[in-house]
């Protein structure tokens, strides 16, 4: 056991002193957590819009107003015509174009029934839906304030309730995302890269053949790397809190707990990347691209999972982050306890125990 | 600048020659590049759908359906109370309840009007938005359907109505893939431009070689051209695989002209590998330079405008996507491919990154000392 | 007849920061000389050598090499300088005519010449047949001696060798001396830095750096003459003995 520590003790210098890296892996995860936090969002304003008002009368111009005095649009400029939509359009610097026809309010006065044209840059189909949503929206509030006297009959009103984020604010949804993409890249990759090192350096043969058993040195290489991630749970949580305002407000020690769970099982992870790479280069390639676009894809924090063909669908529960994902959306924004996610911590135990299984056999068939 | 000529040949040859590199290069982009874009999907369509129904009318019954037969929705929960309803919430069997009231068709027929209610987990606020938005489309369409039943209107429709109509331009059938493939083609170019570029110069320091080449007559410039131009050729060569890929399997076949793409990305991996190669300049230890390589392409990618737009985000936050090269590629991409954008529509685009290829491969090259 | 002066150096000094690596060293080497640079590890040898390769800006002090001043005309000595590292700095990824054709190409030979040397060299280490081979492939004899003769591939003033020999044996070492032999007659200064006595006595001329000076500089006849030694070695530890820096 003493062996152990003082093995535990060399490995935490080695990060001690490499003060470049010890600050990266302490810092970046803040700045991160706060630049997605504050500005990955799905939500739509601010968007670019032109209008084409053929018809300049007061009906048209107080809907342009309305528009464009609506937080969800910002209008750009004002067309002459089919072209000049286009030729925005092409330039990147429009979402939607507005069109009101000629005559447009004579023929709401007239016959009752007159016609706005809305054209979306369908390039983003889901921002294409919402603004076109939102522009209907307040077009029909318009038609609902000229009829102000007429009441319609069997009117059924929806009240509509927003659970958990009420502001549909973009960092409850991202928040946990990010929090598991950075804890799995981190534990991972760093974790591979330094067994690696010491296999490209040399003095891999040097410790094996200490009276340590190896896969307790492999142990050993983890534990600091534990020690930095618990240091940046710490720092996340606090900055979701304090600097982005999403609440804890589930148990708080469940949570850590579970995140430690989480580490764990990034390290081992990392142990098992460590064993199949060669070089530093080959492990941190194998990283990026077996950990950050699967963690990132198949979490379900970008993409929802269950759009997916069945085929990824599948795929995506072999990926630790999607199930760390689910449990820290239970427990920090709804608020849930053990008994939500007994079944995804489960999960994550198995695959802990599964990674660690085949890295010891792994290790010591490479041994032998 | 013959001394060129040695250098660029020595590094196509060690390339050449490292397996592992070609299997990162080319292989591993390819798979990404046929999974990911089946994963990319943001439309929001199979939204679980949670009824307490109250009512158990015909007409509550008849709202149910027509919401059902939308194609937006799937029911997966039929709960007796709000409280079971909001379980199904909590498990993430459900998006979406709808409770329909007691007295709902009574309400209606007597009172002239009635209320429904939705909740809906906003945690995923896109998801909530338009999903509230399609129940309430919905339920108004609804509702129309029983005016019309029960009341008969004169011929002329005294209420003035506004008709909306909406086009969607540039991708009518509003498919994500072709919104997405370009931006993540985008996405591997970059990530292996950069880090691999990165990693290459501090590889020759930690393992020696380039005392050899700071002792020799080769100029800084020589020496920083000698890394930039093999792997500028590798990364447009994986861009190449990459639009083929896109175009043979997903059918995207770019509106605008190929050669503008490749005119554009050539500045754009001078750029990117400048940066790249910039970092290596300043790391000691590949560990390093991995590391904030790393961090510093995640950064850039998801601060890009592929996964959420720009417009969203705080003004602070669009004001370093303007310093970040790859924001540019992707609104190029999407706009050369999917609107057809020419060279001229793209002029703003190209100084910026002339601008940063500039500034990253001028710093690497001052940076880089030959005598410590 | 006064012999041309190749490398000149004049209280030449290296400090980082509070410690002083280098400490105002003075001497002179002729051309055609083989110059040993001799010390215990962490004398400072590597370091004043570096200096005069133009890897490291001196502190202090007055050097030239080549006839040119290693602080303003620091590229024009490059040119003229041969240079084979502690790590011989061959790529291993490369075969032996693709190493012979980088660093003959780099250092400005011609086509033609670059062949001409190119089977000149693979006759001289008796490596025709491993031409094609991958450096990697190479035992490490053949890898020093390879490297040796690329550093000199140019035909340089000048080639400096840091610690050349290590880990090899005797024999592969003589066979190295012979090489480093053959270039000295066809001109070309050696200035080689080791912590083999023995090689010392290969020189026509050495220097013992202690703590970062020179303590001795003469042949190592004279040497050993001078402090009643039999062997370099025992002059080297009548210096060093009074050392206080050790690695």
């Amino acid at each position: 056991m003493k062996q152990f520590f003082i093995f535990v003790k060399k490995e935490w210098l080695h990060i001690w002193r490499d003060k470049r890296t010890l600050f990266i892996l302490i810092w970046m995860p803040i700045v991160q957590i706060l630049l997605y936090g504050f500005a990955l969002t799905n939500e739509v304003k601010n968007s670019k819009i032109a209008i084409f008002d053929e018809a300049k009368d007061e009906a048209s111009t107080t809907i342009s107003q309305e528009i464009s005095a609506s937080r969800y649009f910002n209008l750009l400029k004002n067309v002459d015509s089919y072209k000049e939509i286009e030729a925005t359009f092409r330039q990147g610097k429009i979402r939607l174009a507005v069109v009101f026809p000629r005559g447009f309010r004579n023929d709401l006065l007239h016959t009752n029934h007159a016609q706005i044209q809305l054209i979306a840059d369908a390039s983003d189909p889901n921002t294409a839906n919402m603004l076109t949503n939102y522009a209907t929206s307040i077009i029909n509030d318009y038609q609902q304030s000229i009829n102000q006297n007429e009441k319609l009959p069997y009117t059924i009103k929806t009240q509509v309730r927003m659970l958990y984020n009420p502001e549909l604010k973009g960092a409850y949804n991202f928040v946990p995302g990010v929090m598991a993409l950075v804890l799995m890249l981190v534990c991972a990759m760093m974790t591979s890269i330094s067994i690696v090192r010491e296999k490209e350096m040399g003095t891999m043969e040097v410790i094996l053949v200490s009276p340590l058993k190896p896969f307790r040195i492999i142990i050993a290489k983890t534990i600091p790397y534990l020690l930095v991630s618990m240091l940046n749970i710490a720092s996340i949580l606090l900055l979701s809190v304090y600097a982005l305002d999403v609440p804890i407000r589930g148990n708080l020690g469940l949570l850590i707990g579970e995140s430690i769970l989480f580490t764990i099982t990034s390290l081992s992870l990392g142990i098992l990347i460590s064993n199949t790479a060669k070089t530093q280069q080959t492990a941190q390639f194998t990283s990026l691209m077996s950990l950050f676009l699967p963690t990132l894809l198949f979490s379900g924090f970008l993409f929802p999972i269950e759009n997916m063909p069945i085929a990824l669908q599948v795929i995506s529960n072999i990926v630790p982050a999607k199930w760390y994902y689910i449990i820290v959306k239970d427990v920090m924004i709804k608020g849930l306890g053990f008994g939500a996610v007994w079944k995804e911590t489960m999960i994550l135990i198995v695959m802990t125990l599964a990674l660690l299984g085949i890295s010891i056999r792994n290790f010591k068939i490479r041994l032998a | 600048m013959r001394a060129l000529k040695f250098l660029l040949q020595k590094e196509l040859r060690q390339i050449s020659r490292d397996k592992a590199v070609f299997r990162i290069l080319f292989i591993m982009p390819m798979i990404q590049l046929l999974i990911l874009p089946l994963a990319a999907d943001y439309e929001i369509k199979n939204i679980n759908l949670g009824v307490v129904d109250h009512d158990h009318t015909e007409y509550s019954r008849k709202l149910i359906n027509k919401i059902t037969s939308s194609g937006y929705f799937r029911l997966k929960d039929y709960s007796a109370s709000f409280q079971q309803g909001l379980h199904a919430i909590e498990l993430d069997k459900t998006d979406l309840i709808l409770e329909i009231p007691s007295q709902f068709e009574r309400s209606l027929v007597k009172e002239n009007q009635s209320t429904l209610f939705v909740a809906v987990n906003a945690i995923n606020g896109v998801k909530a938005g338009l999903g509230g938005a399609y129940i309430q489309g919905i339920i108004q369409d609804y509702n129309q359907d029983v005016r019309m039943q029960w009341i008969q209107y004169p011929r002329f429709n005294p209420q003035p109505t506004i008709e909306v109509t909406s086009s969607d331009w540039y991708n009518p059938n509003m498919n994500y893939r072709v919104f997405m493939v370009p931006g993540i083609l985008v996405m591997l170019v970059t990530m292996i431009g950069s880090s691999f570029a990165a990693n290459n110069i501090v590889r020759e320091k930690e393992m020696g070689t380039i005392e050899q080449i700071n002792v020799s007559p080769i100029k800084k410039t020589q020496f920083i051209l000698g890394k930039l131009i093999p792997f500028w050729m590798l990364a447009l060569t994986v861009l190449t695989m990459g639009l083929i890929i896109a175009r043979l399997v997903y059918g995207i076949v770019p509106l605008g002209h190929y050669i503008t793409i490749y005119i554009f990305a050539s500045i754009y991996l001078l750029a990117i590998l400048g940066l790249g190669l910039l970092m290596s300049t300043y790391a000691q230890t590949q560990q390093q330079s991995m590391l904030v390589s790393f961090f510093v392409t995640m950064i850039f990618n998801l601060l890009s405008g592929l996964y959420t737009p720009i417009e969203s985000m705080p003004a602070w936050a669009q004001m370093i996507t303007r310093f970040n090269p790859v924001s540019y590629f992707i609104e190029v991409m999407r706009m050369v491919m999917l609107k057809g954008s020419g060279l001229s529509d793209i002029k703003y685009q190209i100084f910026a990154l002339l601008g940063f290829a500039i500034f990253f491969n001028g710093w690497a090259i001052l940076n880089y000392r030959k005598r410590s | 007849m006064q012999k041309e002066k190749v490398i000149t150096a004049n209280e030449l000094t290296k400090r980082f920061g509070t410690f002083t690596a280098v400490d105002k060293i003075t001497f002179e080497v002729d051309k055609g000389e083989i110059f040993g640079f001799l010390g215990a590890n962490g004398a400072g040898k590597t370091t004043a050598m570096r200096m005069l390769c133009g890897l490291s800006l001196p502190t202090s002090g007055l050097a030239t090499v080549a006839g040119y001043d290693v602080y303003k005309q620091n590229e024009l000595i490059k040119k003229n300088i041969g240079y084979m590292s502690q790590k011989f700095s061959l790529y291993e990824d490369l075969t032996v005519r693709e190493n012979i054709q980088f660093y003959g190409g780099i250092y400005g030979l011609t086509d033609e010449r670059i062949k001409e040397k190119t089977d000149l060299l693979l006759k001289q280490l008796q490596l025709e047949e491993a031409g094609k081979k991958l450096v990697r492939a190479l035992p490490l004899g053949w890898k020093q001696k390879l490297a040796f003769s690329i550093a000199i591939v140019h035909d340089p003033a000048i080639v400096f060798l840091d610690e050349p020999t290590g880990g090899v044996d005797p024999i592969t070492r003589r066979e190295f001396w012979s090489l480093i032999y053959e270039a000295s007659e066809r001109g070309i200064t050696i200035f080689v830095t080791t912590h083999y006595m023995d090689e010392a006595e290969y020189c026509d001329r050495v220097s013992i750096m202690v703590d970062g000076r020179i303590d001795a500089l003469d042949s190592p006849a004279n040497l050993m003459r001078d402090y009643a030694a039999n062997s370099m070695d025992e002059v080297f530890l009548h210096l060093a003995r009074k050392a206080v820096r050790s690695e």
